[in-house]
């Protein structure tokens, strides 16, 4: 075949660069995603992921978590309450861990030779993986959940629909954040072990400065307390722990002085927005660096 | 490029390096359209270096182009039209209907034509049904990684050891197919043994420590399509002999002491390695150019 018809099968961009302009990144990018989620599918990663998170509301229920008050939450408000905790507690390292076992894993295994020798968009075959990612990282997490509130309708325990509505955007941010950051590591790391040796670093930094090194610092320090919440409002864990509790305790007594701080600042809806924006944007910048990085260095 | 064909393959001073240790010196290598070329060398010579290269797979020193087109800068384009074989099967986790319709559709051809091309090297993707690529066997995997870069049309071929692990029938379909397409498609073929690849190409081309140490046309090596009726005759029967010779799909007769049956002809250098390991039982050998069999 001639340049020129090659070309016009799959016409260049005028730089040059490796992204097609036409329809076919699209159609790449969908291609992969439904090509990650047959993997993901068979993995068993994503059986003990599903297990996991399908486990916790099962034990919800069966301990009676509906039964028991408190804060004056109860019935599926306090499951949601518990469900919505235990989540921000083990989604983070478990989205972290999966991504970079599977991305960098593959990387190492010779996937990544064979299926990046075929002709797919470097941008179809990032973002596509990143959404296939984001469907089986999502979904069990939002399944569980679904199946719980299930019951409940069918128990006629009244559902509380707007908490429902905010936790499932919450998780869905909470998840995109650390699988964008998850695609970072696993782009510049070049073997499965420094990759997920990095993601656990990254997640015990977040989750020590939600309390240990966060109040350490500022009573050793001495700092002043907008300095102290900067942090806090800059870690995403602490800002998703910090909206999830402003749901059930929408003046955060819970939180101490800090609260007078956040809601002068942001408002109640102001800081829900935070949560549901800050997360999703920094998974979506790291994302987007770790997309840089992989285009521009080698890619097996 | 203008005025580049496509199936040129045009490599100039290129390098890589690793963490400081070169893989690739400053190679320099051009292949014309339909030209087969025999890419061997020890492990660390940097042929898996160079192929990669020449996937776009790696930034490098140097410039590198297939058809005219860097294959780094316009990847897409350019393996539209470059079909790879890999050493070893990715440990894929996704079933064979997945790979297929995957392959097919990122590579714009019938997902049909890819059967076919597994179904005439033995293996019917259909019967697999769902099965996870990874649980195949190690000769079913290449079967399909075969038919997916023969299944499409293609200007350059790029196979690392494609016929390790195929049976004999197989290697003699594969070379069958490579023949089909020898006068329109570039091929560069690697193994780190001359004598496994020899018979398929017009050219070697050796890497040591990653500089070309030879490059060197060979004595034409006839069409890959091409049979030999075989006959050999043993002094006696000898059950390891029997066992070799039956792998390769010849009849016994005459209670172990006679064999008999058709080889691919580009498979010669192999099956006599294969014999010479038992030449002190040989009392007879004959080894013929049989017209092709109808399939």
């Amino acid at each position: 075949m001639s340049d020129e018809a090659l070309l016009a099968e799959r016409p260049a961009t005028a730089s040059g660069s490796a992204e097609p302009t036409d329809g076919s990144a699209l159609r790449d990018l969908w291609l992969v995603a439904k090509l990650d989620v047959a993997e993901s599918l068979r993995a068993r990663w994503f059986a003990v992921y599903s297990v996991v998170f399908g486990g916790i509301v099962a034990l919800l229920f069966a301990f009676a978590v509906t039964e028991s008050r408190i804060l004056g939450f109860l019935g599926l408000s306090r499951l949601l309450v518990t469900y919505i905790q235990i989540c921000m507690a083990i989604l983070p390292i478990f989205v972290l861990v999966t991504t970079v076992r599977s991305v960098a894993g593959d990387r190492e295994a010779g996937v990544f030779e064979y299926l990046l020798a075929l002709p797919v968009s470097l941008g179809g075959w990032y973002w596509g993986r990143l959404v296939g990612r984001f469907a089986v990282v999502f979904l069990p997490v939002f399944a569980a959940m679904a199946a719980g509130t299930g019951w409940a309708v069918l128990q006629e325990i009244p559902v509380p629909w707007h908490l429902f509505g905010l936790y499932t955007a919450f998780l869905a941010a909470l998840a995109w954040c650390f699988l964008g950051i998850g695609m970072l590591v696993s782009s510049i790391a070049r073997s499965v072990d420094v990759a997920q040796g990095a993601a656990f670093v990254i997640w015990l930094v977040l989750v020590l400065f939600l309390d240990l090194i966060l109040l350490g610092v500022m009573v050793q320090e001495r700092v002043a307390p907008e300095t102290a919440v900067a942090f806090a409002l800059a870690n995403p864990l602490q800002v998703f722990r910090t909206g999830a509790m402003l749901l059930f305790d929408p003046e955060l007594v819970l939180l101490g002085p800090s609260a007078f701080v956040i809601l002068d600042a942001f408002g109640r809806t102001g800081y829900l927005a935070w949560t549901l924006g800050y997360p999703a944007a920094i998974g979506t910048l790291c994302a987007a660096l770790g997309f840089r990085w992989f285009r521009r260095h080698d890619l097996p | 490029m203008i005025g580049a064909t496509a199936g040129d393959v045009r490599v100039s001073g290129l390098s890589k390096a690793f963490r400081g240790t070169r893989v690739l010196d400053g190679v320099d290598l051009a292949i014309e359209p339909g030209e087969r070329v025999a890419l061997v060398g020890a492990n660390g010579a940097g042929k898996t270096t160079l192929i990669r290269c020449l996937l776009g797979q790696y930034t490098h020193e140097g410039d590198v182009s297939l058809g005219g087109l860097a294959p780094r800068s316009a990847r897409s384009q350019v393996l539209q039209r470059v079909g790879f074989v890999p050493q070893l099967p990715p440990p894929l986790k996704m079933p064979v209907p997945v790979l297929l319709d995957f392959a097919s559709a990122v590579c714009g051809s019938p997902r049909e034509r890819m059967c076919e091309v597994s179904v005439r090297l033995g293996l019917a993707p259909d019967s697999l049904g769902r099965r996870p690529f990874a649980k195949l066997s190690g000769g079913q995997k290449q079967k399909l990684l075969i038919a997916v870069a023969l299944g499409r049309e293609t200007d350059v071929l790029i196979l690392d050891e494609p016929a390790a692990n195929l049976d004999p029938d197989a290697r003699a379909v594969f070379f069958e197919l490579l023949a089909e397409r020898a006068e329109r498609t570039s091929m560069l073929i690697s193994s780190h043994r001359l004598d496994e690849v020899a018979a398929l190409v017009h050219r070697v081309v050796e890497l040591d420590r990653g500089k070309v140490a030879l490059d060197d046309r060979i004595a034409d090596s006839g069409s890959l399509a091409v049979r030999l009726a075989c006959r050999i005759e043993l002094a006696r029967p000898e059950e390891a002999a029997a066992r070799a010779l039956r792998a390769w799909g010849l009849r016994e007769e005459a209670g172990g002491r006679v064999f008999e049956g058709t080889l691919a002809g580009p498979d010669r250098l192999r099956f006599l390695g294969t014999v010479s390991r038992y030449s002190a039982l040989i009392s007879s050998l004959e080894l013929r150019q049989a017209p092709r069999e109808d399939a």
